[in-house]
């Protein structure tokens, strides 16, 4: 067991440590300047009473729910799934070079989706540009509905992976049992909802659970779209966690929310893991 | 399927109703994903004509003067070369140290039945989902008072620890596929278990390997936040982070530059994402995840 040993060495000290450290520093005013920096004070529950009591916390804790629901469970994940579908029926040159374009986006480095993403929705940008082509008004997306313009823009960043999920477990459900159902007379959508979708429900838990988390950790789309704003009208946690720590300082505060985000991770997580002991006798 | 039949229109024979109900559905399925497919090309699209548009915007149009006017203006030590060196170390060094440390710790899991394995094994997984940006407000405390930031060696320990349990279960399942029959006959003729495991596993799994290394420096070459936080000196930031300074601190954005710089940026990793999936179906990125 001793190869182990590095594994273990560097999981411990640079992923169990910091977990660790950020459960204890939430209980204490450490903060990056000033006394809190030098010498920080235990202040019990005060940063967990001040995450309830400040209006930002709930409303960012919210606006991380909408995120993860509307651009994961709902965008990337029946995105994802009506693609592979229709991948099945669709001629291969169709379906090899609109599955070039969908990985596209998501191969590509996070920060350079990012841009794009912002080109797209900004004021002098394309949507609006072929809104107003069709004789529609443009509005400046990413102040008027900021929360939107990063559901879309993470559901077309991450679909490509549901996508690549679905259509590698739609690859094994046996061709005769749907054919069976056709020719039983099936309607298509019977025959996905009570053929289909019941033969890759692992592959569709598994699938959720991990671009749920994904989700939960986004920073880059949204730091370099709105940068969490205007008036944090789209502060999800850890931009929330962001601002707290680095731009106010506030560590102690900072690594509340973290923790937080750590404790939702750690319950997916154990979910996870219990999903794929249940596949394994 | 008696449930199914209520709704029944009178079956044709068999299996040509079947082909011929698929061939029916073709081309709606056609265009509805063709329609699917522009949605997700057309952002990209902008990319690819700003950059070679020295007048561009944010708007999507084909450039009228179109040049290498912009890839020439961010050809320059500062702006490109120098990032770009310092993602490749980053990157190299992040996939370099996660293969060492993967190799070393899957061989003992795939070949010895220890009742350490399975939680083991189960624990790693559990490591990959806890959220990496929840991570960096400690992780930065951590590197304060380890006096670590601003350090790139330290950077790659950490960005390389956040891929490792992935590693480390990809690389299992590679050397899960190498028999061990084959290493036998090597411990009869007395070599100890890490040169059996240089000698005979490691050749044989050599493309699994290289999925591996490349896996994760697909990840470390995007990772932004990351660098964004721990590296503070301009010279040692990668692309990804210096990128991101050109496009806040310009106050006038040079779109058809930025454009060009994230063409220029972007290429390392299609071009060895292309050379990954084709050997293994674009199923690759799934194998540590899915399979588990």
């Amino acid at each position: 067991m001793l190869p182990v040993v590095p594994s273990i060495v560097l999981l411990l000290l640079f992923l169990l440590a910091p977990v660790l450290w950020s459960f204890y520093a939430s209980f204490t005013d450490a903060s990056l300047s000033g006394r809190g920096a030098k010498d920080p004070q235990w202040t019990g529950l005060d940063n967990y009473m001040r995450m309830l009591g400040d209006s930002s916390f709930p409303l960012s804790a919210g606006l991380t729910l909408v995120f993860v629901v509307a651009s994961a469970i709902l965008g990337q994940n029946l995105l994802g799934l009506v693609i592979a579908l229709l991948m099945t029926r669709a001629r291969r040159p169709v379906s090899s070079v609109v599955g070039i374009a969908v990985v596209a986006s998501w191969v590509l480095p996070e920060i350079v989706a990012a841009f794009a993403a912002y080109a797209w929705f900004s004021k002098d940008g394309t949507l609006n540009q072929l809104l107003g082509s069709v004789g529609a008004g443009g509005t400046n997306w990413l102040y008027s509905f900021p929360l939107m313009a990063i559901v879309l823009a993470n559901t077309w960043r991450g679909t490509a992976f549901s996508m690549l999920v679905y259509r590698a477990a739609l690859a094994e459900v046996p061709q005769d049992i749907s054919e069976a159902a056709l020719v039983d007379g099936a309607r298509s959508w019977q025959r996905l909802l009570f053929v289909t979708v019941p033969l890759i429900r692992s592959s569709i838990a598994t699938n959720l659970m991990l671009i749920t988390l994904q989700t939960l950790a986004v920073f880059t789309l949204i730091w370099v779209m709105t940068a969490g704003g205007p008036a944090n009208s789209s502060t999800t946690l850890p931009v929330l966690a962001y601002q707290e720590a680095f731009k106010f300082g506030d560590i102690g505060y900072g690594t509340a929310i973290a923790s937080v985000l750590i404790l939702i991770g750690v319950v997916f997580g154990a979910a996870y893991v219990w999903l794929l002991r249940e596949k394994r006798p | 399927m008696t449930l199914l039949r209520r709704t029944a229109r009178p079956p044709a024979t068999g299996p040509t109703a079947a082909r011929s109900a698929r061939r029916r559905a073709r081309l709606p399925a056609d265009i509805a994903l063709a329609v699917i497919g522009a949605c997700f090309a057309l952002p990209l699209l902008w990319l690819v004509l700003a950059a070679a548009d020295p007048q561009a915007g944010f708007q999507t149009r084909w450039p009228q003067a179109p040049s290498f006017a912009n890839f020439q203006a961010v050809l320059t030590p500062e702006l490109l070369f120098q990032p770009l060196a310092n993602s490749f170390l980053l990157s190299a060094g992040t996939a370099g140290v996660n293969l060492v440390a993967a190799v070393l710790a899957a061989y003992p899991l795939s070949r010895y039945q220890s009742r350490f394995s399975k939680p083991f094994m189960y624990s790693v997984l559990f490591g990959t989902s806890l959220p990496v940006t929840a991570i960096m407000v400690p992780v930065y405390g951590l590197f304060v008072q380890l006096h670590l930031l601003d350090s790139m060696l330290a950077t790659i320990f950490f960005m390389a620890t956040t891929t490792l349990p992935m590693a480390i279960w990809m690389t299992k399942n590679f050397m899960d596929a190498v028999p061990v029959e084959l290493e036998e006959a090597a411990w009869m003729d007395g070599a100890s278990a890490l040169v059996a495991l240089r000698t005979i596993v490691l050749p044989l799994m050599r493309q699994g390997l290289g999925v591996v290394f490349i896996f994760v420096f697909i990840q470390a070459w995007g990772n932004f936040f990351v660098p964004f936080i721990l590296l503070l000196t301009t010279a040692k930031q990668p692309a990804a982070v210096s990128i991101f300074s050109f496009f806040g601190q310009h106050g006038a954005i040079a779109y058809g530059q930025l454009a060009a710089f994230s063409i220029l940026y972007s290429v390392p990793v299609l071009v060895l994402y292309v050379v990954v999936a084709r050997g293994h179906g674009s199923s690759f990125a799934l194998s540590g995840a899915m399979k588990g």
